[in-house]
C-alpha cells in the first residue's frame, strides 16, 4: 500500500521533473536559435524559401477560412444587431472581431496545423534519416542552416497570414451583410473606418499574431529537433506540435487580451 | 623517423550513462594513407568509437588525437574546424532529400568556400564522374537506387578532399554489384586522394578485401587486430567465429536467460 503510494509519488515527481527539464531544453534551444540567426538574414534566400513553404502554401486554407468566418460573422452579427436596431454597425462588429481576436487566433490555429506540423515532420525526418547528423559532420551548424530560417519564416509569415485572414473575413462579412442582407454599404464601411483604431485594434492584433508566430514556430522547430529518430517519434512530435501550439495560442490570447483590451486600455 | 598517426586513441572509455558502459579502455593507432577496418558484431561499440573520433561524443576517460588535435580539448568551433578536414559516409547515405544530386555534392563547397559557380559546377561534375554518376546530376535522391544514393553520398563526402574519411557500415543493404563498386571506390579514392580511411563494418569479405589493417571490437574492447591475412589464419576463438560466421562460440547464440524448463512451466503472464 505505502510502497504503491510512494511509487506513485515518485512517478509524479519524475514526470514533473522531466517536463521542467524539457522546458529548460526548449528555452536553451530558443536562445540558440536567436544566437545562430545570422545566416537566416545574411542568406535571406534560405528564409524566403521557407516563407514559401510555411506561408505561401498556407494561403489557400487561410483565405478560404477567413472568407467563411467573415460570412458567418456577417450572418450572426446582423441577426443580433438588428434586434437592437443597430444593423448598420455590422461592419464594426465584423472588423473588430476579426482584427482583435479571430484573425490572429484562427489564423494561428490553422498555421499550427498546416505549417507547424509540416516543419516538425520535416526536421524530425531529417533527423531520423541522419541528414542533420550529415550536416553537422560537414561542419555546418544545423540550427543556423535548417532551424533558424524556418523559425524566422514562421515569425514573418504568421502576421501576414493573420492580416490576409482578417481582410478576407471583412470581405466575407461585406458580401453577406451588404450584398446579401442589404445593410447600407456606406454605413458598413464608414462606421468601420470610424471605430477601428490603428493602435488599439490593428496594432494589438498584429502584436498578437507576431507572438503566436513566435510561439507556434518555436514549438514546431523544437519538437522536430527533439523528436526521437523513429517513425513513431516523428509522428508523436507532429501531434504534440499541433496540440501544444493550439493550447499556447489560446492561453497567450487570453493573457494578451487581458493586457491589451481591459482596464485603462479599454477603448 | 616514424610518421605521426592520423588517429591515436589511448585507453578511451565511454558510456551513455553509468549503467550502460559501451567502450572500455580502447586503444588504437591509424597510420596515414591506410584503410583500417573496425569490425565487430552489431552493438559492440564500433559506431560509438567512430563518433568519438568525429568529436560527436566525448570520451569519459582516455585521450583521442585526430589529425594532431586532442578532440576532448576542442570547443564546438574547434570540432567544426576539425570536421572540415574529415568526410563521413553514413550507413544509408543521408542525402538531403530536398536537393538534387548536384546540389547535394555542391553543398559543402557553397557553405565553406567562395568558389565561383562555374568552378563549383566543374568540381561537382568531377566528383560525380569519380563515382560514375555524372549522368544523374539533376535527379532527386528519391529517384536513385540504394547503391547509387550511397555513391552520391560518397561524392558529397569527398567534395572538399578530406584528409580522413569515416565510413559507417558502407556495405549495408547493397546488392553484390553495388557492394563491389562501393568497396572499390573506398580503396581507389583513399589512394588517389591521399586520404586515410576508417571503415566500420561487420561484412567480413568486403572489408578484408580493401583494408590494410583490422581491429576487432567485442563488448567495447579491442579483442584482436592484424592484417586481413593474419586474421584469416588466427586461432583466436572470437576472430575465428566472426570470420567464419559460426552461430555459436565465444559470442553465444542464446542471449542469457533463466532455465528453459522453468520458462516453459511459468504461467503465461506476458502472453
Amino acid at each position: 500500500m505505502f510502497a504503491a503510494l510512494r511509487q506513485g509519488l515518485a512517478d509524479l515527481g519524475g514526470g514533473a521533473t522531466a517536463k521542467v527539464r524539457r522546458l529548460g531544453f526548449a528555452a536553451r534551444f530558443f536562445v540558440a536559435i536567436l544566437l545562430h540567426s545570422g545566416t537566416a538574414f545574411r542568406r535571406f534566400g534560405l528564409t524566403i524559401r521557407e516563407i514559401y513553404f510555411a506561408g505561401v502554401l498556407s494561403m489557400v486554407i487561410i483565405l478560404v477560412s477567413g472568407l467563411f468566418v467573415g460570412m458567418v460573422l456577417g450572418l450572426q452579427g446582423f441577426e443580433t444587431l438588428q434586434r437592437y436596431g443597430s444593423g448598420d454597425a455590422l461592419g464594426v462588429l465584423v472588423a473588430l472581431s476579426l482584427v482583435r481576436e479571430l484573425g490572429p487566433v484562427i489564423a494561428g490555429l490553422l498555421f499550427a496545423s498546416r505549417a507547424g506540423s509540416a516543419i516538425t515532420a520535416e526536421i524530425g525526418l531529417m533527423k531520423a534519416t541522419e541528414q542533420i547528423a550529415a550536416m553537422e559532420m560537414m561542419a555546418v551548424d544545423p540550427i543556423a542552416r535548417v532551424v533558424a530560417p524556418r523559425f524566422w519564416a514562421g515569425v514573418i509569415s504568421m502576421p501576414l497570414l493573420a492580416a490576409l485572414f482578417s481582410a478576407l473575413g471583412i470581405f466575407g462579412g461585406y458580401l453577406v451583410g451588404v450584398k446579401l442582407i442589404g445593410v447600407d454599404e456606406g454605413a458598413f464601411w464608414s462606421q468601420m473606418q470610424a471605430s477601428v483604431d490603428v493602435r488599439n485594434d490593428i496594432l494589438n492584433g498584429v502584436i498578437k499574431s507576431v507572438v503566436f508566430g513566435v510561439a507556434v514556430t518555436w514549438i514546431a522547430v523544437f519538437e522536430g529537433y527533439d523528436a526521437p529518430p523513429t517513425a513513431e517519434g516523428v509522428s508523436g512530435a507532429t501531434t504534440r506540435t499541433v496540440v501544444t501550439s493550439s493550447l499556447a495560442i489560446l492561453a497567450l490570447d487570453f493573457v494578451l487580451t487581458a493586457l491589451m483590451f481591459t482596464g485603462g486600455n479599454a477603448k | 623517423m616514424a610518421t605521426a598517426p592520423i588517429v591515436e586513441i589511448d585507453k578511451v572509455s565511454f558510456g551513455y550513462d553509468a549503467a550502460r558502459p559501451v567502450l572500455h579502455g580502447v586503444s588504437l593507432r591509424i597510420e596515414p594513407g591506410s584503410v583500417v577496418g573496425i569490425m565487430g558484431q552489431s552493438g559492440c561499440g564500433k559506431t560509438t568509437l567512430l563518433r568519438i573520433i568525429a568529436g560527436w561524443l566525448k570520451a569519459s576517460a582516455g585521450n583521442t588525437r585526430v589529425l594532431g588535435e586532442s578532440v576532448r580539448d576542442l570547443d564546438s568551433d574547434g570540432i567544426y574546424a576539425l570536421r572540415r578536414k574529415m568526410g563521413m559516409l553514413f550507413q544509408f547515405g543521408a542525402l538531403f532529400t530536398d536537393m538534387t544530386v548536384f546540389d547535394n555534392v555542391a553543398f559543402q563547397m557553397r557553405e565553406h568556400t567562395d568558389l565561383p559557380p562555374d568552378l563549383v559546377h566543374d568540381l561537382v561534375m568531377m566528383k560525380l564522374e569519380a563515382v560514375g554518376l555524372r549522368g544523374v546530376a539533376q535527379r532527386m535522391p528519391s529517384e536513385l537506387s540504394g547503391g547509387m544514393a550511397r555513391r552520391v553520398a560518397l561524392a558529397r563526402a569527398v567534395a572538399l578532399d578530406p584528409r580522413l574519411m569515416l565510413y559507417d557500415e558502407p556495405f549495408t543493404g547493397l546488392d553484390p554489384i553495388s557492394l563491389g563498386v562501393i568497396a572499390r571506390l573506398i580503396r581507389t579514392l583513399n589512394d588517389s586522394l591521399g586520404q586515410t580511411s576508417i571503415v566500420v563494418s561487420h561484412d567480413v569479405e568486403e572489408c578484408f578485401a580493401i583494408v590494410d589493417y583490422v581491429y576487432f571490437v567485442s563488448a567495447g574492447r579491442i579483442v584482436a587486430e592484424g592484417t586481413p591475412d593474419e586474421l584469416r589464419r588466427s586461432a583466436e576463438p572470437f576472430v575465428s567465429q566472426f570470420v567464419q560466421g559460426e552461430p555459436d562460440g565465444p559470442i553465444p547464440f542464446h542471449y542469457p536467460a533463466p532455465g528453459y524448463q522453468a520458462d516453459l512451466a511459468a504461467p503465461a503472464e506476458n502472453a
